[in-house]
Protein backbone atom coordinates (compact mmCIF):
# COMPACT_ATOMS: atom_id res chain seq x y z
CA UNK A 1 0.00 0.00 0.00
CA UNK A 2 1.08 3.56 -1.11
CA UNK A 3 -0.39 7.00 -0.97
CA UNK A 4 -0.83 8.14 -4.17
CA UNK A 5 1.29 11.09 -3.87
CA UNK A 6 5.36 11.49 -3.55
CA UNK A 7 4.45 14.57 -1.65
CA UNK A 8 2.28 15.71 0.87
CA UNK A 9 1.61 19.64 -0.60
CA UNK A 10 -1.75 20.17 0.38
CA UNK A 11 -5.54 17.48 0.96
CA UNK A 12 -5.83 18.47 -2.35
CA UNK A 13 -4.04 16.11 -4.24
CA UNK A 14 -4.92 13.33 -1.71
CA UNK A 15 -7.70 10.63 -2.76
CA UNK A 16 -10.24 10.00 0.12
CA UNK A 17 -7.98 6.42 0.08
CA UNK A 18 -4.98 8.27 1.35
CA UNK A 19 -6.49 10.55 3.87
CA UNK A 20 -7.44 7.30 5.94
CA UNK A 21 -4.28 5.64 5.09
CA UNK A 22 -2.60 8.14 6.97
CA UNK A 23 -5.63 8.11 10.13
CA UNK A 24 -4.99 4.27 10.52
CA UNK A 25 -1.54 4.58 10.41
CA UNK A 26 -1.18 7.59 12.72
CA UNK A 27 -3.45 5.42 15.14
CA UNK A 28 -1.04 2.58 15.64
CA UNK A 29 1.46 5.48 15.95
CA UNK A 30 -0.14 6.99 19.05
CA UNK A 31 -0.19 3.73 20.43
CA UNK A 32 3.42 3.68 20.02
CA UNK A 33 3.64 6.88 21.88
CA UNK A 34 1.74 5.61 24.87
CA UNK A 35 4.59 2.89 25.44
CA UNK A 36 7.45 3.38 27.79
CA UNK A 37 9.70 3.31 24.98
CA UNK A 38 8.56 5.93 22.67
CA UNK A 39 10.77 5.35 19.93
CA UNK A 40 10.70 2.74 16.64
CA UNK A 41 13.79 2.68 14.04
CA UNK A 42 11.40 2.74 11.27
CA UNK A 43 13.26 5.81 9.72
CA UNK A 44 17.09 4.82 10.96
CA UNK A 45 18.36 5.41 7.48
CA UNK A 46 16.34 8.88 6.45
CA UNK A 47 17.85 12.32 7.13
CA UNK A 48 15.08 15.10 7.44
CA UNK A 49 15.72 18.78 7.27
CA UNK A 50 13.14 20.67 8.25
CA UNK A 51 13.50 23.96 6.30
CA UNK A 52 11.36 27.05 8.33
CA UNK A 53 11.24 30.29 6.68
CA UNK A 54 7.89 31.46 8.60
CA UNK A 55 7.69 31.37 12.46
CA UNK A 56 6.45 28.26 14.46
CA UNK A 57 6.41 27.02 17.57
CA UNK A 58 4.16 23.74 17.44
CA UNK A 59 4.16 22.24 14.09
CA UNK A 60 8.18 22.42 14.14
CA UNK A 61 8.39 21.04 17.47
CA UNK A 62 5.63 18.53 16.73
CA UNK A 63 8.03 17.44 13.68
CA UNK A 64 11.04 17.48 14.99
CA UNK A 65 9.61 14.97 17.99
CA UNK A 66 7.83 13.03 15.11
CA UNK A 67 10.93 12.35 13.21
CA UNK A 68 12.99 11.49 16.68
CA UNK A 69 10.36 8.84 17.31
CA UNK A 70 10.91 7.41 14.22
CA UNK A 71 14.81 7.46 14.66
CA UNK A 72 14.93 9.80 11.40
CA UNK A 73 18.21 12.07 11.41
CA UNK A 74 16.93 16.16 11.51
CA UNK A 75 18.63 18.90 10.80
CA UNK A 76 16.50 22.65 11.37
CA UNK A 77 16.88 25.27 9.38
CA UNK A 78 15.43 28.66 9.88
CA UNK A 79 15.50 31.92 7.50
CA UNK A 80 16.33 34.28 10.30
CA UNK A 81 20.11 33.76 10.56
CA UNK A 82 20.81 31.30 7.86
CA UNK A 83 22.34 32.83 4.35
CA UNK A 84 18.47 33.61 3.27
CA UNK A 85 19.06 37.02 4.56
CA UNK A 86 22.39 37.28 1.98
CA UNK A 87 19.51 36.74 -0.43
CA UNK A 88 20.72 33.06 -1.69
CA UNK A 89 17.26 31.62 -3.59
CA UNK A 90 15.16 29.08 -2.45
CA UNK A 91 16.25 26.59 -4.73
CA UNK A 92 19.75 27.21 -4.21
CA UNK A 93 19.39 27.04 -0.39
CA UNK A 94 18.04 23.46 -0.65
CA UNK A 95 19.76 21.92 -3.51
CA UNK A 96 22.55 22.91 -1.10
CA UNK A 97 21.21 21.20 1.78
CA UNK A 98 19.98 18.09 -0.55
CA UNK A 99 23.85 18.05 -2.18
CA UNK A 100 24.78 17.00 1.91
CA UNK A 101 22.64 13.37 1.19
CA UNK A 102 19.35 14.90 2.63
CA UNK A 103 15.93 12.05 2.04
CA UNK A 104 13.35 14.55 3.25
CA UNK A 105 12.02 17.98 3.39
CA UNK A 106 9.68 19.66 5.41
CA UNK A 107 8.59 22.87 4.51
CA UNK A 108 6.85 25.76 6.39
CA UNK A 109 6.92 28.91 3.71
CA UNK A 110 5.86 32.49 3.56
CA UNK A 111 4.90 32.23 -0.05
CA UNK A 112 1.51 30.12 -1.70
CA UNK A 113 2.66 27.24 -3.52
CA UNK A 114 6.38 27.53 -2.49
CA UNK A 115 6.61 23.79 -1.72
CA UNK A 116 4.87 23.13 -4.79
CA UNK A 117 7.65 24.99 -7.20
CA UNK A 118 10.18 23.00 -5.13
CA UNK A 119 8.39 19.24 -6.00
CA UNK A 120 8.98 20.35 -9.39
CA UNK A 121 12.98 20.94 -9.16
CA UNK A 122 14.09 18.80 -6.71
CA UNK A 123 13.78 14.52 -6.13
CA UNK A 124 13.13 14.40 -2.57
CA UNK A 125 9.87 13.57 -0.75
CA UNK A 126 8.34 16.94 0.57
CA UNK A 127 5.76 17.83 2.82
CA UNK A 128 4.13 21.00 3.59
CA UNK A 129 4.07 22.50 6.91
CA UNK A 130 2.01 25.37 6.27
CA UNK A 131 2.73 27.38 2.41
CA UNK A 132 1.43 31.31 3.02
CA UNK A 133 -2.51 31.27 2.84
CA UNK A 134 -2.85 27.86 1.13
CA UNK A 135 -3.05 24.60 2.87
CA UNK A 136 -1.39 23.23 5.76
CA UNK A 137 -2.42 19.60 5.54
CA UNK A 138 -1.08 17.92 8.68
CA UNK A 139 -2.98 20.18 10.82
CA UNK A 140 -6.12 19.23 8.67
CA UNK A 141 -5.06 15.19 9.30
CA UNK A 142 -4.72 15.92 13.10
CA UNK A 143 -8.31 18.09 13.22
CA UNK A 144 -9.97 14.94 11.53
CA UNK A 145 -8.10 12.50 13.93
CA UNK A 146 -9.43 14.32 16.71
CA UNK A 147 -12.44 14.33 15.64
CA UNK A 148 -12.80 11.02 14.73
CA UNK A 149 -11.18 10.16 18.56
CA UNK A 150 -14.35 11.91 20.03
CA UNK A 151 -17.35 11.25 17.33
CA UNK A 152 -16.30 8.35 15.23
CA UNK A 153 -16.48 8.44 11.67
CA UNK A 154 -16.25 11.46 9.40
CA UNK A 155 -18.85 10.79 6.93
CA UNK A 156 -22.23 13.23 7.74
CA UNK A 157 -20.59 14.88 10.91
CA UNK A 158 -21.11 18.83 11.30
CA UNK A 159 -18.39 20.72 11.24
CA UNK A 160 -18.46 24.58 12.30
CA UNK A 161 -15.38 26.22 10.72
CA UNK A 162 -15.20 30.12 12.72
CA UNK A 163 -13.12 33.13 12.21
CA UNK A 164 -10.72 34.40 10.06
CA UNK A 165 -11.45 31.55 6.94
CA UNK A 166 -9.54 34.48 4.29
CA UNK A 167 -5.48 34.28 6.20
CA UNK A 168 -6.09 30.77 7.57
CA UNK A 169 -4.67 27.80 5.86
CA UNK A 170 -5.92 26.05 8.21
CA UNK A 171 -9.24 26.55 7.07
CA UNK A 172 -8.67 25.29 3.53
CA UNK A 173 -6.90 22.23 4.27
CA UNK A 174 -9.89 21.31 6.55
CA UNK A 175 -12.47 22.44 3.79
CA UNK A 176 -10.63 20.19 1.27
CA UNK A 177 -10.49 17.30 3.71
CA UNK A 178 -13.77 17.65 5.34
CA UNK A 179 -15.80 17.72 1.80
CA UNK A 180 -13.23 14.91 0.81
CA UNK A 181 -14.50 12.49 3.86
CA UNK A 182 -18.57 13.30 3.28
CA UNK A 183 -18.73 15.72 6.49
CA UNK A 184 -21.12 19.15 6.25
CA UNK A 185 -19.07 22.39 6.38
CA UNK A 186 -20.69 25.64 7.44
CA UNK A 187 -18.33 28.66 7.70
CA UNK A 188 -19.04 31.18 10.16
CA UNK A 189 -17.26 34.98 10.57
CA UNK A 190 -17.53 38.27 10.01
CA UNK A 191 -18.48 38.41 6.55
CA UNK A 192 -14.56 40.70 5.14
CA UNK A 193 -12.85 37.11 6.52
CA UNK A 194 -15.31 34.97 4.37
CA UNK A 195 -14.02 34.93 1.03
CA UNK A 196 -16.57 34.77 -1.83
CA UNK A 197 -14.42 32.10 -4.06
CA UNK A 198 -14.47 29.60 -0.94
CA UNK A 199 -17.84 29.53 -0.62
CA UNK A 200 -18.71 29.12 -4.14
CA UNK A 201 -15.80 26.74 -5.35
CA UNK A 202 -16.84 23.84 -2.84
CA UNK A 203 -20.75 25.05 -2.42
CA UNK A 204 -20.42 25.50 1.33
CA UNK A 205 -23.05 27.05 3.50
CA UNK A 206 -22.14 30.55 5.22
CA UNK A 207 -23.80 32.16 8.37
CA UNK A 208 -22.61 35.31 9.78
CA UNK A 209 -23.88 34.67 13.26
CA UNK A 210 -21.79 32.24 15.69
CA UNK A 211 -24.57 31.39 17.30
CA UNK A 212 -26.68 29.67 14.51
CA UNK A 213 -23.60 28.05 13.28
CA UNK A 214 -22.78 26.86 17.01
CA UNK A 215 -26.35 25.86 17.25
CA UNK A 216 -26.07 23.48 13.89
CA UNK A 217 -22.80 21.60 14.24
CA UNK A 218 -21.21 18.62 16.30
CA UNK A 219 -17.32 20.11 15.72
CA UNK A 220 -16.68 24.22 15.96
CA UNK A 221 -12.73 24.71 15.04
CA UNK A 222 -12.25 28.46 15.94
CA UNK A 223 -9.72 29.83 14.05
CA UNK A 224 -7.07 32.26 15.12
CA UNK A 225 -7.19 36.19 13.91
CA UNK A 226 -4.13 35.96 11.74
CA UNK A 227 -3.15 39.61 13.01
CA UNK A 228 0.10 39.41 10.87
CA UNK A 229 -1.48 38.41 8.02
CA UNK A 230 -3.70 41.57 7.54
CA UNK A 231 -2.90 44.95 5.98
CA UNK A 232 -6.41 46.44 5.93
CA UNK A 233 -8.72 46.50 8.12
CA UNK A 234 -11.49 44.11 8.02
CA UNK A 235 -13.03 44.28 11.30
CA UNK A 236 -13.23 47.29 13.46
CA UNK A 237 -11.43 46.13 17.05
CA UNK A 238 -10.25 43.01 18.87
CA UNK A 239 -13.00 43.77 21.43
CA UNK A 240 -15.80 44.13 19.14
CA UNK A 241 -14.90 40.81 17.16
CA UNK A 242 -15.34 39.41 20.33
CA UNK A 243 -18.20 40.17 21.42
CA UNK A 244 -20.06 39.48 17.70
CA UNK A 245 -17.65 36.53 16.87
CA UNK A 246 -15.55 35.57 19.95
CA UNK A 247 -16.69 31.86 21.72
CA UNK A 248 -17.55 32.36 25.29
CA UNK A 249 -18.99 30.13 28.16
CA UNK A 250 -21.93 31.86 28.35
CA UNK A 251 -22.69 31.47 24.30
CA UNK A 252 -21.69 27.62 24.85
CA UNK A 253 -24.53 27.69 27.98
CA UNK A 254 -27.34 29.02 25.65
CA UNK A 255 -26.93 25.88 23.56
CA UNK A 256 -29.43 23.20 23.76
CA UNK A 257 -26.53 20.46 23.06
CA UNK A 258 -22.61 20.26 23.49
CA UNK A 259 -20.13 21.43 21.19
CA UNK A 260 -16.78 20.14 20.45
CA UNK A 261 -14.39 23.09 20.45
CA UNK A 262 -10.83 23.02 18.13
CA UNK A 263 -8.61 25.38 17.94
CA UNK A 264 -5.07 25.22 15.69
CA UNK A 265 -3.31 27.42 18.35
CA UNK A 266 -1.67 29.87 19.22
CA UNK A 267 -5.16 30.58 20.57
CA UNK A 268 -5.44 34.71 21.15
CA UNK A 269 -7.35 34.59 24.49
CA UNK A 270 -9.96 36.54 24.58
CA UNK A 271 -10.24 37.42 21.06
CA UNK A 272 -11.96 34.19 19.00
CA UNK A 273 -11.98 32.07 22.10
CA UNK A 274 -12.25 33.15 25.61
CA UNK A 275 -9.84 31.18 28.61
CA UNK A 276 -12.92 29.24 30.12
CA UNK A 277 -13.67 27.88 26.79
CA UNK A 278 -10.41 27.11 26.06
CA UNK A 279 -9.37 25.20 28.65
CA UNK A 280 -13.23 23.08 29.47
CA UNK A 281 -13.70 19.63 28.89
CA UNK A 282 -15.25 21.12 25.62
CA UNK A 283 -12.08 21.63 24.05
CA UNK A 284 -10.00 19.32 22.74
CA UNK A 285 -7.07 21.60 21.77
CA UNK A 286 -4.50 19.75 23.70
CA UNK A 287 -6.06 16.32 22.18
CA UNK A 288 -5.00 17.68 18.71
CA UNK A 289 -1.56 18.46 19.80
CA UNK A 290 -0.84 15.59 21.26
CA UNK A 291 -2.31 13.63 17.86
CA UNK A 292 -0.09 15.98 15.93
CA UNK A 293 3.17 14.26 16.58
CA UNK A 294 1.17 10.75 15.29
CA UNK A 295 -0.07 12.26 12.58
CA UNK A 296 3.12 13.22 11.51
CA UNK A 297 4.81 9.85 12.35
CA UNK A 298 2.30 8.59 9.71
CA UNK A 299 2.77 10.85 6.94
CA UNK A 300 6.79 10.96 7.41
CA UNK A 301 6.48 6.91 7.43
CA UNK A 302 4.37 6.35 4.67
CA UNK A 303 6.38 8.69 2.12
CA UNK A 304 9.70 7.39 3.76
CA UNK A 305 9.42 4.30 1.30
CA UNK A 306 9.71 6.28 -1.72
CA UNK A 307 13.56 7.45 -1.78
CA UNK A 308 14.18 6.67 -5.31
CA UNK A 309 10.80 7.19 -7.02
CA UNK B 1 0.05 -21.37 -7.73
CA UNK B 2 2.41 -24.10 -9.62
CA UNK B 3 4.09 -27.60 -7.52
CA UNK B 4 1.84 -27.48 -4.68
CA UNK B 5 2.58 -29.78 -1.72
CA UNK B 6 0.44 -29.96 1.03
CA UNK B 7 2.36 -30.79 4.28
CA UNK B 8 -0.56 -30.82 6.78
CA UNK B 9 -4.24 -31.65 6.33
CA UNK B 10 -6.50 -30.29 8.42
CA UNK B 11 -6.46 -33.20 10.85
CA UNK B 12 -3.11 -33.20 11.32
CA UNK B 13 -3.16 -29.25 11.86
CA UNK B 14 -5.13 -29.27 14.52
CA UNK B 15 -3.22 -32.30 15.99
CA UNK B 16 -0.05 -30.45 15.98
CA UNK B 17 -1.79 -27.24 17.04
CA UNK B 18 -2.73 -29.32 20.31
CA UNK B 19 0.25 -30.52 20.59
CA UNK B 20 2.12 -27.23 20.48
CA UNK B 21 -0.14 -26.23 23.01
CA UNK B 22 0.42 -29.10 25.38
CA UNK B 23 4.11 -28.55 25.28
CA UNK B 24 3.87 -24.84 26.59
CA UNK B 25 1.50 -26.26 29.08
CA UNK B 26 3.95 -29.00 30.33
CA UNK B 27 6.25 -26.09 30.98
CA UNK B 28 4.53 -23.18 31.73
CA UNK B 29 1.50 -24.32 34.01
CA UNK B 30 -0.42 -22.58 35.57
CA UNK B 31 0.92 -19.79 32.90
CA UNK B 32 1.21 -17.04 36.38
CA UNK B 33 4.73 -15.69 34.94
CA UNK B 34 4.02 -16.19 31.33
CA UNK B 35 2.80 -14.27 28.45
CA UNK B 36 1.68 -15.65 24.94
CA UNK B 37 1.93 -13.71 22.31
CA UNK B 38 1.29 -14.11 18.42
CA UNK B 39 3.07 -11.90 15.88
CA UNK B 40 0.61 -9.98 13.37
CA UNK B 41 -0.31 -10.57 11.05
CA UNK B 42 0.20 -14.23 10.00
CA UNK B 43 1.28 -15.56 13.70
CA UNK B 44 -2.00 -14.58 14.76
CA UNK B 45 -4.24 -17.43 13.91
CA UNK B 46 -1.41 -20.02 15.63
CA UNK B 47 -1.79 -18.14 18.21
CA UNK B 48 -5.74 -17.97 18.36
CA UNK B 49 -6.11 -21.47 18.16
CA UNK B 50 -3.07 -22.22 20.73
CA UNK B 51 -4.45 -19.59 23.58
CA UNK B 52 -8.01 -20.96 22.97
CA UNK B 53 -7.27 -24.37 23.49
CA UNK B 54 -5.40 -23.93 26.56
CA UNK B 55 -8.44 -22.33 27.77
CA UNK B 56 -10.11 -25.01 26.79
CA UNK B 57 -7.75 -27.65 28.75
CA UNK B 58 -7.63 -26.13 31.45
CA UNK B 59 -10.49 -23.53 32.27
CA UNK B 60 -9.38 -22.39 35.69
CA UNK B 61 -6.26 -20.78 34.16
CA UNK B 62 -5.97 -17.17 32.89
CA UNK B 63 -3.64 -16.65 30.05
CA UNK B 64 -1.91 -13.68 29.44
CA UNK B 65 -2.65 -13.28 25.76
CA UNK B 66 -1.20 -10.55 23.48
CA UNK B 67 -0.37 -9.90 19.84
CA UNK B 68 2.25 -8.13 18.61
CA UNK B 69 3.16 -5.87 15.32
CA UNK B 70 6.56 -5.49 14.28
CA UNK B 71 5.99 -3.52 10.60
CA UNK B 72 7.91 -0.15 12.28
CA UNK B 73 10.66 -2.89 13.20
CA UNK B 74 11.35 -4.47 9.84
CA UNK B 75 14.81 -4.44 7.92
CA UNK B 76 13.07 -5.01 4.60
CA UNK B 77 10.54 -2.15 4.53
CA UNK B 78 11.96 0.16 2.55
CA UNK B 79 11.17 -1.49 -0.48
CA UNK B 80 7.40 -1.79 0.12
CA UNK B 81 5.70 0.18 2.97
CA UNK B 82 3.42 -1.96 4.85
CA UNK B 83 0.43 -1.29 6.67
CA UNK B 84 0.94 -1.49 10.51
CA UNK B 85 -1.72 -3.74 12.46
CA UNK B 86 -2.78 -3.53 15.74
CA UNK B 87 -0.17 -3.97 18.88
CA UNK B 88 -2.30 -5.13 22.06
CA UNK B 89 -0.39 -6.09 24.78
CA UNK B 90 -2.78 -5.75 27.87
CA UNK B 91 -0.23 -6.20 30.58
CA UNK B 92 3.20 -5.52 31.54
CA UNK B 93 5.63 -7.73 30.21
CA UNK B 94 8.86 -6.75 32.50
CA UNK B 95 10.31 -9.88 34.26
CA UNK B 96 7.69 -12.04 32.78
CA UNK B 97 8.59 -15.68 30.46
CA UNK B 98 7.83 -14.59 27.05
CA UNK B 99 6.47 -17.36 24.06
CA UNK B 100 6.29 -15.85 20.76
CA UNK B 101 4.08 -17.41 18.12
CA UNK B 102 4.65 -17.58 14.88
CA UNK B 103 3.42 -19.58 11.23
CA UNK B 104 6.28 -20.04 9.59
CA UNK B 105 9.79 -19.57 10.65
CA UNK B 106 12.58 -19.09 7.48
CA UNK B 107 15.37 -16.39 7.57
CA UNK B 108 14.71 -15.73 10.99
CA UNK B 109 14.46 -11.58 10.34
CA UNK B 110 10.51 -11.78 11.36
CA UNK B 111 11.82 -13.00 14.83
CA UNK B 112 14.74 -10.72 15.37
CA UNK B 113 12.50 -7.66 14.45
CA UNK B 114 9.84 -9.08 17.11
CA UNK B 115 12.54 -9.38 19.75
CA UNK B 116 13.28 -5.73 19.08
CA UNK B 117 9.56 -5.14 19.28
CA UNK B 118 9.18 -7.06 21.91
CA UNK B 119 11.73 -5.61 24.13
CA UNK B 120 10.72 -2.07 23.49
CA UNK B 121 8.02 -2.95 25.65
CA UNK B 122 9.87 -3.86 29.01
CA UNK B 123 12.73 -6.58 29.86
CA UNK B 124 11.27 -9.72 29.53
CA UNK B 125 12.57 -12.04 31.88
CA UNK B 126 13.22 -14.69 29.10
CA UNK B 127 11.61 -14.96 25.45
CA UNK B 128 11.29 -18.39 23.91
CA UNK B 129 9.79 -19.15 20.02
CA UNK B 130 6.93 -21.31 19.18
CA UNK B 131 6.67 -21.99 15.31
CA UNK B 132 4.23 -24.14 13.47
CA UNK B 133 6.53 -25.00 10.15
CA UNK B 134 10.19 -24.78 11.12
CA UNK B 135 11.99 -24.26 7.21
CA UNK B 136 15.37 -26.06 8.06
CA UNK B 137 19.00 -25.07 6.94
CA UNK B 138 17.35 -21.23 5.88
CA UNK B 139 18.32 -19.33 8.51
CA UNK B 140 20.12 -16.06 7.77
CA UNK B 141 20.31 -15.50 11.57
CA UNK B 142 21.04 -17.22 14.90
CA UNK B 143 17.59 -17.98 16.11
CA UNK B 144 16.42 -21.06 17.02
CA UNK B 145 12.56 -22.30 17.82
CA UNK B 146 12.25 -23.89 21.24
CA UNK B 147 8.45 -25.39 20.30
CA UNK B 148 8.24 -26.97 16.45
CA UNK B 149 5.43 -27.77 14.71
CA UNK B 150 6.62 -29.73 12.03
CA UNK B 151 10.23 -29.44 10.64
CA UNK B 152 10.16 -29.02 6.73
CA UNK B 153 13.13 -29.06 3.87
CA UNK B 154 12.32 -26.79 1.04
CA UNK B 155 14.87 -24.69 -1.60
CA UNK B 156 14.67 -20.80 -1.65
CA UNK B 157 12.14 -20.55 -4.38
CA UNK B 158 9.48 -21.78 -2.71
CA UNK B 159 6.90 -21.14 -0.56
CA UNK B 160 4.94 -21.90 2.50
CA UNK B 161 1.70 -21.13 3.01
CA UNK B 162 -0.61 -21.52 6.07
CA UNK B 163 -4.17 -21.37 4.84
CA UNK B 164 -6.96 -20.74 7.65
CA UNK B 165 -10.47 -20.84 5.29
CA UNK B 166 -12.52 -23.10 4.98
CA UNK B 167 -10.33 -25.67 3.86
CA UNK B 168 -7.35 -25.49 6.69
CA UNK B 169 -3.69 -27.02 5.93
CA UNK B 170 -0.66 -26.27 5.01
CA UNK B 171 1.14 -26.11 1.42
CA UNK B 172 4.67 -25.87 0.24
CA UNK B 173 4.39 -24.70 -3.52
CA UNK B 174 6.95 -22.72 -6.39
CA UNK B 175 7.37 -18.83 -5.89
CA UNK B 176 8.50 -18.83 -9.48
Amino acid sequence: MHLSSKHLLGIRELLPGDINLILETARQFKDVLQRPIKKVPSLRDVTIVNLFYENSTRTRISFELAEKRLSADTINFSANGSSVSKGETLLDTVNNILSMKVDMVVMRHGATGAPHFLAKHIPSAIINAGDGINEHPTQALLDALSITERLGDLKGKKVAIIGDIMHSRVALSNIYLLTKMGAEVTLAGPPTLIPKYIRESFNLNVTYNVKEALEWCDVANVLRIQLERQNQVLFSSLREYNQAYGITKRLLQSLSKEVVIMHPGPINRGVELDSDVADSGQSIILDQVENGVAVRMAVLYLLSGRKDG
Amino acid sequence: MKGIKTIMEEDQLKLTLKRLAHELIEKHYPFTDTCIIGIQPRGIPVSDFISQYIKEVHPEVEVNYGKLDITFYRDDFRGEIRIPNITELPFSIENKKIVLIDDVLYTGRTIRSAMDALLDHGRAKKVELCILVDRKFSRELPIQPDYVGKSIDSIVTQKVKVMWGDEKKVILYDSI
